[in-house]
């Protein structure tokens, strides 16, 4: 998961760019990056330092897939649409997570534990269905398999938390 | 690394001088174990597999007698994760799935003591079920021609040592004492052809942009904002061998610009290939610290930068004058033409926009000359194509075969053949742009000309195999779902025509479709063909128009018979099991994810249909088919 970051390091980010509109996506991954989202006051330092209006800003931010405006989960599944993933049961899949997890995707469990995203293609076709789960790909999977997959990231956050 | 001075290269001799220390450093046989690194394997354990055999072989002492490499993609990412040991080319595959330590153990055994290959991991022909020992033999190899991908598999990509011994920069370096012009001449001369989908001559690309009347700027970018689902041909040859491509682009740029005006180069990658992207880096990294890429390469008074920039995800990006415009920090939304990109394009300057793959044959032309690659393929199609095989299909993975071979070798014998004796109903190709070709036209030649008769495209060189568990008219339904997202909505026939395709492809598989519903579908069609103003609105209709024209049963058995033959649309089907065929099995008891399959032991299985989702997993899994669609 991304690092939080604070506002001040979103203005020591902007200030390795110069103010020109060419900057605006390679910023907006940027801040992404670093903050897991866009959020609110990012939005509004990011149209400041390009002098752009924060209604440019979001009319860019919105068109691509990338960028989101809320903060994700912390552990963040990507269901892959392919064509390769979609005839060999992708929407399946999608479809218990979507119920196991009471979320639709692209959106975040109430306890900010999981994100659940479409993405139209990973290129992993050979491995058909894929899901990756905070950037590993898992392959050949089934509705069944994504489930304990998922089951074992939530395992993992109960044995971190009774440590703590 | 080798142990060389790295100081930029001040001419092509120097260029030789470092390659000839290259190749004595290394002794002819010198052994290597190559691990697979490509995201297929990465995904199947292949990191862990060589820290593995790099334990191994400390713990043997042996560190020193073998080369352990990691390389990119070598394409046959079911059997994964791969490992080849070189010179002798023997084939390793599923290396670790089941037993790690011991196979890496055995491995090291017989690298040690000289012997047979570890038979257990060798690769199963699956029908005659011998082991095949080396890489060339093996079936899904056997019927290929590597001319992009003859790195692949056999470089680390990110060791520009690994790709100067074999050759790399070579085709630069000759071309800086050729004349621009005589550079395109021979590109055209090739017949290479833009592998990005449309097939426009990469030689007459060339030639627009550098005749443009401007002398301010030329910026050439390569194309790897790779959108069709389905496809991974760019990602591929990025992670396996980026100076390729790094090489096609620096020979385009010398060709298009030098002696007219400067030229930047720039590599618009997607950002949902994080490992593409890093290995690029490092590639552009490197040759700049040779001297092959930056100010005066290899002495000569042509300079030339690459950067990379990530694409934000979005489908139409892929299109030129959309690229431009995110590129430009704006909305990635198309812009009429003309003017073409080659006169003003990004930031107003001309600009020369090529593929990948295309820029990866660059570099080979040269070196292996016209008309060799000339004398490559069939008709106007020239040289050779990669295609991601997958689907469903028995060897699924990357390929390059010579255009003109047939879909049918290319899917019986490179592919296999469907799984579980199932017969292959159509060939998706082309993406979202493309058709789906029935099985019945197996038989036609790939490439441009004849996939295009067929009512399909060659695209970027997708190609999902579909067998009778796939509905057609659910497929189409697929594409526009696909292509209804990612319109941009700047012009009215896409934006309204994907969503009314997208609506009544939908009501058809709910089983609300009507008699007419057909003829509305091509109407629309036909309109978004004509009125689109880029090509993916006017190419977003070819999924709907070949599945109506090859596959009009299906498409009446829903509307008029409310019934889905392929057993996909759920609204349409019920799945029951058939006493006989059951052989009581647990298979499909556990593989239902709403348990809705019940049997006692020895007893034939039964469905209960109130608990039934109908997601047709059972189906799936029976090796009886014993699971039937109503």
């Amino acid at each position: 998961m991304a690092p939080v970051a604070r506002e001040t390091d979103i203005v020591r980010l902007l200030s390795a760019y110069d103010r020109a509109r060419q900057n605006l996506i390679p910023i907006l991954q940027d801040v992404q990056e670093q903050l897991g989202f866009l959020s609110q006051d990012a939005v509004g330092a990011i149209a400041e330092h390009l002098q752009i209006s924060e209604n440019d800003l979001f009319g860019v931010a919105t068109f691509f897939t990338q960028f989101r405006f809320t903060p994700p989960g912390r552990h963040c599944i990507k269901v892959c649409q392919g064509t390769a993933c979609h005839v060999r049961g992708s929407g399946l899949i999608m479809e218990e997570l979507s119920q196991k997890l009471g979320i639709h995707a692209g959106e975040t469990t109430s306890d900010r534990e999981f994100s659940l995203e479409r993405v139209a293609c990973f290129g992993s076709c050979a491995l058909a269905p894929v899901v990756v789960i905070d950037d590993k790909v898992h392959g050949l999977l089934t509705p069944k398999s994504a489930d304990e997959l998922v089951d074992e990231m939530g395992s993992r956050r109960d044995e971190t938390v009774s440590e703590a | 690394m080798a142990v060389l001075t790295r100081t930029p290269l001040a001419s092509p001799g120097d260029l030789e001088q470092m390659r000839a220390a290259i190749l004595s450093s290394r002794p002819a046989g010198r052994r290597e174990i190559v691990v697979c690194g490509g995201t297929g394997c990465r995904a199947a354990g292949s990191l862990e597999l060589f820290a593995a055999l790099e334990r191994e072989l400390t713990q043997q002492r042996a560190s020193d007698r073998f080369a352990l490499k990691m390389s990119g993609c070598h394409g046959f990412c079911q059997q994964a994760p791969l490992t080849v040991i070189e010179p002798e080319r023997v084939f390793y595959c599923r290396v670790g799935r089941k037993n790690l330590e011991s196979d890496v153990g055995d491995m090291v055994q017989a690298l040690l003591s000289d012997g047979e290959p570890v038979r257990k991991l060798l690769y199963r022909h699956p029908v005659d079920k011998e082991r095949i020992v080396h890489y060339e033999e093996i079936p899904f190899y056997a019927q290929q021609t590597r001319i992009v991908l003859r790195n692949a598999g056999r470089i680390d990509p990110r060791d520009i040592d690994d790709y100067l011994a074999r050759g790399g920069y070579g085709s630069l370096a000759k071309v800086l004492s050729m004349q621009p012009a005589d550079v395109i001449a021979e590109i055209e001369k090739a017949g290479l052809r833009g592998r990005g989908g449309a097939g426009f001559p990469t030689g007459r690309k060339w030639a627009l942009c550098r005749a443009a009347a401007d002398d301010s700027m030329r910026y050439v970018i390569c194309n790897a904002d790779e959108g069709d689902p389905g496809a991974f041909m760019d990602r591929s040859i990025i992670e396996s061998d980026p100076h390729s491509v790094l090489e096609g682009m620096a020979i385009g740029s010398y060709a298009i610009a030098h002696g007219v005006a400067p030229a930047q180069g720039i590599v618009y990658i997607r950002a949902e290939y994080p490992l593409a992207v890093e290995t690029l880096t490092t590639a552009i990294e490197q040759a700049k610290r040779l001297g092959l890429l930056g100010e005066n390469i290899l002495g000569s008074a042509f300079s030339f930068d690459v950067k990379i920039k990530r694409g934000a995800g979005a489908f139409v990006c892929g299109e030129e004058t959309a690229m431009i415009a995110s590129i430009e920090g704006r909305r990635g939304m198309p812009t009429a033409r003309p003017p073409v990109p080659a006169v003003k394009g990004l930031f107003g300057k001309p600009t020369n926009i090529n593929n990948v793959e295309t820029w990866a044959n660059v570099p080979r032309i040269i070196e292996g000359g016209a008309d060799w690659f000339a004398s490559i393929g069939s008709g106007e199609s020239k040289g050779t194509k990669v295609f991601s095989l997958v689907g469903k299909i028995n060897n699924s993975g990357l390929i390059e075969v010579p255009m003109g071979m047939s879909l049918r070798t290319i899917v019986d014998e490179i592919g296999g053949g469907v799984p579980e004796r199932r017969q292959c109903k159509a060939v998706q190709t082309g993406g979202p742009s493309g058709g789906c070709i029935p099985a019945a036209l197996l038989d036609t030649p790939v490439d441009y000309e004849h996939v295009q008769q067929v009512g399909s495209m060659m695209g970027s060189g997708g190609m999902v195999v579909m067998d009778e568990y796939s509905c057609m008219v659910d497929v189409a339904k697929y594409f526009l779902a696909f292509t209804e997202s990612e319109s941009c909505g700047k012009c009215v026939p896409c934006r309204m025509g994907t969503q009314h395709l997208l609506r009544i492809l939908t009501e058809i598989t709910e089983g609300r479709g009507t008699a007419t519903d057909v003829e509305t579908l091509q109407k629309i069609s036909e309109t978004m063909k004509d009125a689109s103003l880029c090509g993916l609105g006017q190419t977003a209709p070819n999924p709907v128009l070949t599945t109506i024209e090859n596959f009009a049963d299906e498409y009446r058995a829903h509307t008029e018979d409310g019934k889905c033959p392929a057993g996909v649309c759920r609204e349409l089907i019920q799945f029951t099991i058939d006493q006989d065929k059951c052989t009581c099995c647990p298979q499909c008891v556990r593989a239902c994810p709403v348990h809705a399959i019940s049997g006692e032991k020895r007893q034939p299985r039964s469905i209960d249909q109130e608990q039934c989702i109908r997601c047709g997993t059972c189906r799936e899994v029976c090796k009886f088919d014993a699971i039937m669609v109503s």
